[in-house]
């Protein structure tokens, strides 16, 4: 029977993922918004469907992926979006806007209460002080920047982010969008010939003129507000354009884009509130695109349910529960938790890579390519190494690693979502395949042999001072798994270095540029290189080498994320001052480790317990250098 | 004794030490960068034998910590010293050997890059053609004889030379140049507009009419030092002194006087380093991502033009693809006035091969010396299995 419970488990979860992962039914008459938000757009420089769109937008206005509305009801991201697009009014109701910063709110005259979220309405008296209060801390540098200048700027930011969104298809407050567009087809040749005849001074029709002058004057509002830029280009070498720019240039051609026209009325069917023909006009919209942007399509709906699925939330529910179940394996039942761990941590990782991989697929890049993805990938590859570790050794240690590992990478990469499109196209030097995939990479897996070195570290210290579970099998072991993966770091960190050393020749001429990024990269390589010697020439035996080792956490994150709070160099992309007393409360706990490991052995309960035999005793003989 | 020194020099404890220290040193210099700049926390950290305390002043300054130069020689010393000692001919150490001959050569190639790689500017609008580079890190002054319409002839002055406040006396020119002022950095005003506090230090020229402020040395990446100096001309025979002339990088043009017969310009300039070929831009784009301020790409379209070789030819240099020529390498660096202007970086680094060299050996190394490891762990887990 007890055979059967680690797949037993693995079911469970597995078939728990599969329920997650259904997706939702919508009603006959409902208007289809799932379908709606495939469709493809171009923002940020990278064609993507309305539904990213809509995450990201919210995630950077609201700080969430949905939004509670005050009698209770829950948006989702493309519901609110649908809103702003077409239905601004409505929108403008909604408390989107986080304000916490007391200051803020004073400027409005307004009490710090527990409200935190507020309307564009309740925003609309104060948009011209807002504008000039963000302006001028705009001008600082992030660093020098007070609370109070971080929060209006990112109001500033929000508020002129939402007004664009709702620009972006038509002008806000358009009422019957398909109509005025018909007008204006129509009267285009009849103004163009009044246009001429006024030239000449000859007589001419002036409501026509004034008519069209009108709309193209609006037109010409929302070409310059326009955040989506929503028509795809008309042949292959064309440009995405705004909806504005497009119907300005409808000037020269006399014709309307099929997609704008499909576009308003679709956006008239969802002010009409009329489903059926909204579902109708949202189908021709789409079978254009499925016609004549079939390759964008085929991306943006991919990704559209690659933002359904959430992948990294559920490996990180995964990665918690198989961390328990390796940690409770030391205590009894050990084959049978060991084995449940490991069947999970293969569901956790399948589904970690396919959203590793799917973001290769959207981005046509090698996996690292911004901080986000730089945690989802040292998570990943210190998964793997920790599993083949657990292989080897089967006893639990490689699957708790890779449990812990995988989990805080991952909440990691969650906290650093909160800044729009982790999917975002790259600055000029770094638009290159090649030393991505090779310097970035090996770097990157650098970090996570260092981090998976300290964490096997951590294991026989708790282990070793809190249990009684630290036996001398599992010391040595555990002390050739750390120097194992101290050596695999070794050659990543060293090869990554001097290959972004190469890279930095290649680009700019210079080897070495003592950039922060290139020095916290050759600190991890000199701290390895002390952990080798020291070990080769006797100077540490197994805790010593295990109290290096958790000094090495200290070094990588330093390496990882406190170069970049520096602000300075080449490499110092997205100041993080949120992230600063996160980093120091880590590398603090890791010293307070590190001070727990020195206590003396006298005193650990393992070895307290094995009275005669502490495990420095029976390290095996140093291999000399 | 020697064999102390012979002990000390290649133990392992000095090997540590000096990676400890490396890692302090670095860990410290970076974090002085946030302060100083990139260029002078390089200077007074890596580049240096010792790290003192205070950094400048003329009071009493003790080293506190050693530099870059000093950690990197014993480091190199050690590391050669001990692969003599212990140097055996075996497949077990061949890992280790060529992992450390290749530091070796790696931190040699780094001291000649230090000493002997130059790194300078060449900005160009577009139809510009300049057969020079500009070291925007230090000044000269130009003095130039103008009298011939086709021929400049050029004498110039470096800033390490100025610095002393000196009378230079050079066997091309018919006068003496006494440095009067010299100003690492300075701020140019107008005097009717700076106040009565500050007066002119010149007598000729538009000097006269503008007050000189010293300032810090600028340590912001995207700023520079703006050095000036008063200077008298003296002719060598005799008449007493022309004048005082106030000359600096914040003036626009160069100013010019006679003497002995001949016209002459002066102007404080950036440093500039002649080559035998010119380079003329013929076009500069700027592309960004549809819809965005994102850069997608710099690229710069020159000619370049060396008669010596009978080179004519288009290139086209941008991210990541630069012109290797004559043993200098341009690269795509930056952008001026609005897209008009392109900054290209040039680079002569006689020893840039060492890293690559060194580089493929140490990886060779290691992945012997950690094969091997693997190799005999898999061996002895099937053993005791």
């Amino acid at each position: 029977m007890k055979r059967f419970v680690p797949l037993m488990v693995l079911l469970v979860m597995a078939g728990w993922i599969a329920g997650d992962w259904m997706p939702p039914k919508t009603a006959k008459d409902d208007i289809d918004l799932a379908k709606f938000g495939k469709i493809p757009v171009l923002v940020g420089g990278r064609v993507k469907p309305l539904d990213t769109v809509a995450r990201n937008s919210l995630l950077i206005i609201h700080g969430k992926q949905e939004l509670q509305l005050e009698n209770g009801h829950t948006l989702t991201a493309i519901q609110w979006l649908t809103d702003v697009l077409f239905n601004a009014p409505a929108a403008d109701q909604y408390p989107v806007f986080v304000v916490q910063n007391d200051e803020v709110l004073g400027l409005f005259g307004w009490e710090q209460s527990q409200r935190k979220y507020f309307s564009f309405t309740e925003f609309s008296p104060f948009l011209k002080q807002i504008e000039e209060q963000g302006d001028q801390a705009d001008k600082l540098e992030a660093v020098q920047r007070s609370a109070y200048q971080s929060a209006i700027l990112n109001l500033r930011n929000g508020l002129t982010l939402y007004q664009r969104l709702k620009n972006s298809v038509q002008l806000e407050g358009t009422k019957d969008f398909a109509a005025e567009l018909e007008t204006y087809i129509a009267d285009l040749p009849d103004a163009a010939k009044a246009a001429v005849q006024a030239q000449r001074g000859e007589n001419f029709d002036r409501s026509k003129l004034d008519e069209v002058a009108e709309l193209i004057q609006k037109y010409e509002k929302i070409s310059e507000m326009a955040y989506i830029l929503a028509v795809p280009p008309v042949d292959r070498s064309g440009e995405w354009n705004s909806v504005g720019d497009s119907l300005l240039h409808s000037v020269a051609t006399g014709e309307i884009h099929p997609t704008v026209l499909e576009y308003a009325q679709t956006g008239d069917a969802y002010r009409a509130n009329d489903h059926g023909q909204f579902n109708q006009q949202l189908d021709l919209l789409t079978s254009w695109f499925a016609k004549e942007q079939p390759n964008a399509v085929k991306r943006a709906s991919f990704e559209s349910l690659f933002n359904r699925l959430q992948p990294f939330s559920q490996s990180m529910a995964l990665y918690v529960l198989a961390f328990l179940l390796a940690c409770a394996s030391w205590l009894g039942w050990s084959r049978t938790l060991n084995r449940s761990a490991f069947y999970l941590l293969l569901l956790a990782l399948a589904i970690h890579s396919f959203g590793l991989f799917s973001r290769m697929y959207l981005q046509e890049r090698p996996p690292v390519t911004n901080l986000y993805s730089s945690a989802i990938f040292i998570g990943w590859g210190a998964v793997i190494v920790s599993l083949i570790l657990e292989r080897i050794f089967r006893d639990g240690i490689g699957a708790a690693c890779a449990g812990a590992i995988g989990f805080v990478t991952l909440i990691i990469a969650h906290h650093l979502a909160g800044s729009g499109d982790t999917l975002e196209m790259l600055q000029a030097v770094l638009d290159t395949n090649i030393w991505l995939a090779t310097h970035v990479v090996a770097i990157t897996t650098g970090y996570s042999a260092m981090f998976l070195a300290g964490m096997l570290a951590i294991i026989y210290i708790v282990r070793g001072v809190f249990t009684r579970s630290l036996n001398k099998q599992t010391a040595d072991s555990l002390a050739r798994m750390t120097y194992g993966v101290v050596c695999f770091a070794t050659l990543f960190s060293f090869v990554g270095t001097v290959l972004g050393g190469i890279w930095a020749d290649q680009s700019w001429g210079r080897f070495w540029g003592w950039d922060p990024k290139e020095n916290g990269a050759v600190l991890i390589v000199l701290w390895c290189a002390i952990i080798l010697h020291a070990r080769w020439g006797g100077f540490i035996r197994q805790r010593g080498l295990m109290m290096m080792a958790i000094f090495g956490n200290i070094v990588t994150s330093f390496s990882w994320f406190g170069v970049n709070m520096l602000g300075v160099g080449l490499h110092s992309y997205g100041f993080m001052q949120k992230a600063f007393p996160w980093l120091l409360g880590f590398m603090i706990s890791q010293l307070a480790l590190i001070t727990i490991a020195s206590m003396p052995l006298e005193q650990w309960r393992s070895f307290r317990a094995a009275e005669n035999s502490s495990p420095d005793e029976h390290m095996p003989e140093p291999t000399a250098a | 004794m020697l064999r102390k020194i012979v002990d000390i020099s290649t133990s392992l404890k000095l090997t540590i030490v000096c990676l400890a220290a490396a890692m302090a040193l670095i860990f410290a210099g970076t974090l002085a960068q946030v302060h100083l700049g990139i260029h002078e926390a390089q200077q007074r950290y890596f580049q240096s034998w010792l790290v003192w305390w205070p950094a400048e002043g003329k009071g009493v300054r003790i080293p506190i910590f050693p530099g870059g130069h000093l950690i990197g020689g014993v480091l190199l010393v050690n590391l050669i010293a001990a692969h003599v000692k212990r140097f055996r001919w075996t497949r077990r150490k061949f890992g280790i050997h060529l992992i450390h001959a290749g530091l070796i050569i790696m931190l040699a190639g780094g001291l000649f890059t230090d000493l002997f790689a130059v790194e300078s500017h060449m900005q160009l609008q577009r139809g510009d053609t300049k057969n020079y580079s500009e070291d925007q890190r230090h000044t000269e002054l130009a003095v130039i004889d103008t009298t011939d319409n086709d021929l400049d002839q050029v004498t110039a002055i470096p800033e390490s030379v100025l610095k002393k406040n000196r009378t230079i006396d050079h066997w091309s020119l018919p006068f003496r140049i006494v440095i009067k002022n010299f100003y690492q950095n300075a701020s140019l005003k107008m005097s009717s507009e700076a106040g009565s506090s500050a007066t002119p230090i010149a007598n000729q020229g538009p000097g006269a009419m503008i007050a000189v402020q010293p300032l810090p040395p600028a340590t912001a990446q995207d700023e520079r030092d703006v050095p000036a100096a008063a200077i008298e001309i003296q002719p060598k025979d005799g008449g007493g002194s022309l004048g005082t002339w106030l000359v600096s990088d914040g003036l626009g043009a160069p100013q010019t006087f006679s003497c002995g017969g001949r016209t002459w310009m002066i102007a404080m300039r950036t440093a500039r380093y002649y080559k035998p070929y010119s380079v003329t831009l013929q076009k500069f784009t700027h592309e960004k991502y549809a819809g965005t301020e994102i850069p997608k790409n710099f690229a710069s379209k020159v000619t370049l033009i060396d008669p010596e070789r009978n080179v004519n030819r288009d290139v086209l240099i941008y991210m990541n693809h630069p012109l290797r020529y004559r043993g200098e390498t341009f690269y795509q660096a930056g952008f001026q006035q609005d897209d008009r202007a392109t900054i290209l970086q040039v680079v002569r680094n006689p020893s840039f091969i060492a890293p690559y060299v060194a580089c493929v050996i140490v990886a060779a190394g290691l992945l012997w010396q950690f094969g091997f490891h693997l190799v005999g762990f898999a061996r002895k887990r099937r053993v005791t299995a």
